[in-house]
């Protein structure tokens, strides 16, 4: 058994908004072991960047609150933690890439100044160390001549390259666990290739343990050990990859990958849709939140909440119906 | 699906340069080559897909092919008649059988119009029904795309994302075009919403025998839904071949590149694939490299590319490549 780095156990998270209150994370337990990287995939909407930014309480409060859980880290709770503990794992312990590299930049200061200020301020290094540094963790990530290129703005620096600094950037404090929002969507297939064989590559190197949320499951294939899937804010299903690919067993998991156009030569087959949309969490589902499109519901799943029961050792599975047979579960 | 070999759209070597002006008198200082020399066609019947990264001009060629901008050069053959050269009555009245759907499903409806306004307005532009006529056809429409026709009072914000793209689709079809260009029609939609709408697409091709040209940059999906496909790279076409063909056997160290990024969604690919990863960006249109416009990447490239273009020539039949190394 690997050592545990993060373990979260029911974590709720709600937004106050204008139109009543979102449910929006709704008791998500998980853990992560050391070196591993979990992919967390599901629609927008489905709570999963809100469950990871909870667990670093990045979600704005308000409108957002943490109403419930705890999120271990290395023994120590995170979401009760004194905020200036907080910060001492936040960038160094515990980093994290967003989705637009461009708006997690700082457009009026160089790429330097942006990438010296963890390293200051984390590492207690001085300028001359903190400069040094830069330029070897930008060489880490692929940008050439990087002593001239930390004097440039991020406007300078074409999309894969604003993501490769984000990289560097959350690297820099060596950090035990990288949470990776999306961070290639908004960037074209060759450089999306050339991101993932980074952080391939950098894993490797490095050792980190690595959380990948994404709504691509060709991505999240091609780098993770371990996946998530949630909707409606609970996880619905989780395995490790080979697995969750090869015996997908929760309605929704079966129905995100039979959506997918599929790679082989020859006859098209109809696309397999998911009919109706992922729901609005004004009132936090008290039967499965998959219930309305799916189409193995029994009575039973739109009168209670399945629980996360386990299917084999190290897969588990929130759901009333054996697909299979089209039977609940004895 | 039922394709033909009547040619329904000609583009012959067109071209959309967009002027640069810069300096305090504002003066012009070059172009940004968006589209240089694309010529194709496109069969009636068919869905001819259109992939490329973002700045390649795949959507800039789309919205010069239905004359939303005015070409720089080139020709666009419909019906006879060149859509590059037509006054603009003209153009408006060939615009009730060429239409676009747009990527943004937000941006493109207008929020203060109601549906029965934004299907209707096609119908009112072209006189083509008047009153009572035009409230039964917009509920026909609405039908047709799979949303309720109680919904013709609503606006658009009363609909979630899959939901309005259906909109703008009804508002294409609301004149029965023949040709219809879809710029990334399923780029801002979640992934099972995306298989609602290709399956919209495919049915309504299937009834109304239309004809698509399928702008995205979603690899796989334009396999799923093309006959042909075309690669684009900085303006002009790299490869153009049936689907089967271009997937299979890809010629252009382009395409190979391009498709050996795609992410398959099976865990077991990655344990024995090796990824072509293209080094560096696409380079900037205003200023493209000489010759050959991929050879800054390409793993193949030797001096003769820097020299000369390469043409889009036809290797097997039906098949299309611009590449001196094939």
């Amino acid at each position: 058994m690997a050592n545990e780095l993060l373990n979260v156990q029911n974590l709720e998270t709600v937004f106050n908004t204008p139109g009543g209150i979102i449910h929006a994370v709704n008791g998500v337990n998980f853990c992560l072991n050391e070196g591993e990287t979990l992919g967390v995939v599901g629609e927008s909407g489905c709570g999963k960047s809100v469950s990871m930014l909870s667990c670093l309480r990045l979600v704005a409060m308000p409108p957002g609150k943490i109403i419930n859980g705890v999120a271990n880290f290395k023994g120590k709770d995170l979401l009760s933690m004194p905020d200036e503990e907080l910060r001492h794992v936040r960038g160094a312990q515990i980093a994290m890439i967003f989705q637009d590299p461009m708006t997690s930049l700082n457009p009026v200061m160089t790429i330097g100044r942006q990438m010296e200020e963890p390293l200051l301020l984390h590492m207690g290094m001085n300028k001359q160390q903190a400069r040094k540094r830069s330029i070897e963790l930008l060489e880490q990530v692929g940008i050439p001549q990087a002593g001239d290129r930390l004097k440039d703005y991020p406007h300078q620096y074409s999309g894969g390259m604003r993501q490769r600094v984000m990289i560097a950037m959350a690297l820099s404090c060596n950090p035990q666990i990288l949470i990776a929002d999306e961070p290639t969507t908004a960037l074209d297939v060759t450089i999306q290739a050339q991101i993932v064989e980074l952080v391939i590559k950098l894993r490797e190197q490095l050792g980190m343990a690595i959380i990948w949320i994404t709504h691509d499951l060709g991505v999240v294939a091609s780098i993770a050990q371990r996946v998530m899937v949630m909707y409606g804010g609970y996880i619905i299903e989780e395995a490790p990859i080979k697995k969750l690919y090869s015996n997908p067993t929760h309605p929704y998991t079966v129905g995100l990958l039979g959506s997918l156009p599929s790679t082989q030569r020859g006859k098209r087959h109809r696309l397999y849709s998911i009919e109706g949309m992922p729901p609005v969490l004004y009132r936090k589902p008290q039967s499965c939140p998959f219930a309305p499109r799916c189409r193995w519901v029994q009575p039973i799943c739109r009168e209670q909440l399945p629980g996360l029961d386990n299917i084999d050792s190290d897969h588990t599975v929130r759901c009333w119906v054996d697909i299979k047979t089209g039977k609940v579960h004895a | 699906m039922t394709t033909s070999n009547e040619v329904l759209v000609k583009v012959e070597d067109l071209k959309m340069y967009f002027p640069i002006y810069s300096g305090v008198f504002q003066r012009k200082v070059g172009d940004v080559k968006a589209v240089d020399g694309v010529s194709f066609d496109v069969y009636k019947g068919e869905t001819l897909g259109l992939v490329g990264e973002s700045g390649c001009g795949k959507t800039t060629t789309g919205r010069t092919i239905i004359q939303l901008y005015k070409p720089t050069a080139g020709h666009v053959w419909f019906e006879g008649k060149d859509l590059a050269t037509l006054k603009s009555e003209a153009m408006r009245q060939v615009r009730q059988n060429v239409q676009m759907i747009f990527q943004d499903p937000y941006a493109s409806l207008n929020p203060r119009m109601t549906l029965r306004d934004i299907i209707g307005e096609p119908i009112l532009a072209f006189g083509a029904a008047t009153g009572k006529e035009i409230d039964d056809r917009v509920a026909d429409l609405l039908t047709l795309v799979k949303l309720s026709p109680d919904f013709v009072g609503r606006y658009p914000h009363e609909f979630s994302g899959g939901q309005r793209q259906r909109i703008g689709i009804a508002r294409s079809l609301a004149m029965n075009p023949q040709f219809i260009v879809c710029d990334e029609p399923i780029s801002a939609l979640d992934v099972s919403i995306q298989a609602q709408v290709i399956n919209l697409f495919e049915d309504l091709q299937q009834q109304l025998g239309l004809t698509y040209l399928f702008v995205a940059h979603d690899l796989s999906m334009v396999r799923h839904i093309s006959n042909r496909v075309a690669v684009m790279y900085l303006g002009i076409i790299a490869e153009l071949a049936d689907r089967d063909e271009i997937y299979g056997n890809p010629l252009h160290p382009y395409t190979k590149a391009l498709l050996s990024s795609i992410p398959i969604p099976d865990p077991k690919y990655y344990e024995t694939r090796k990824r072509i990863v293209l080094e560096g960006d696409v380079p900037s249109p205003a200023n493209p490299p000489s010759g050959c416009r991929f050879r800054t990447r390409c793993p193949i490239a030797d001096a003769h590319c820097a020299e000369e273009r390469p043409e889009l020539r036809e290797v097997t039949p039906g098949h299309y490549v611009a590449c001196f190394k094939v």
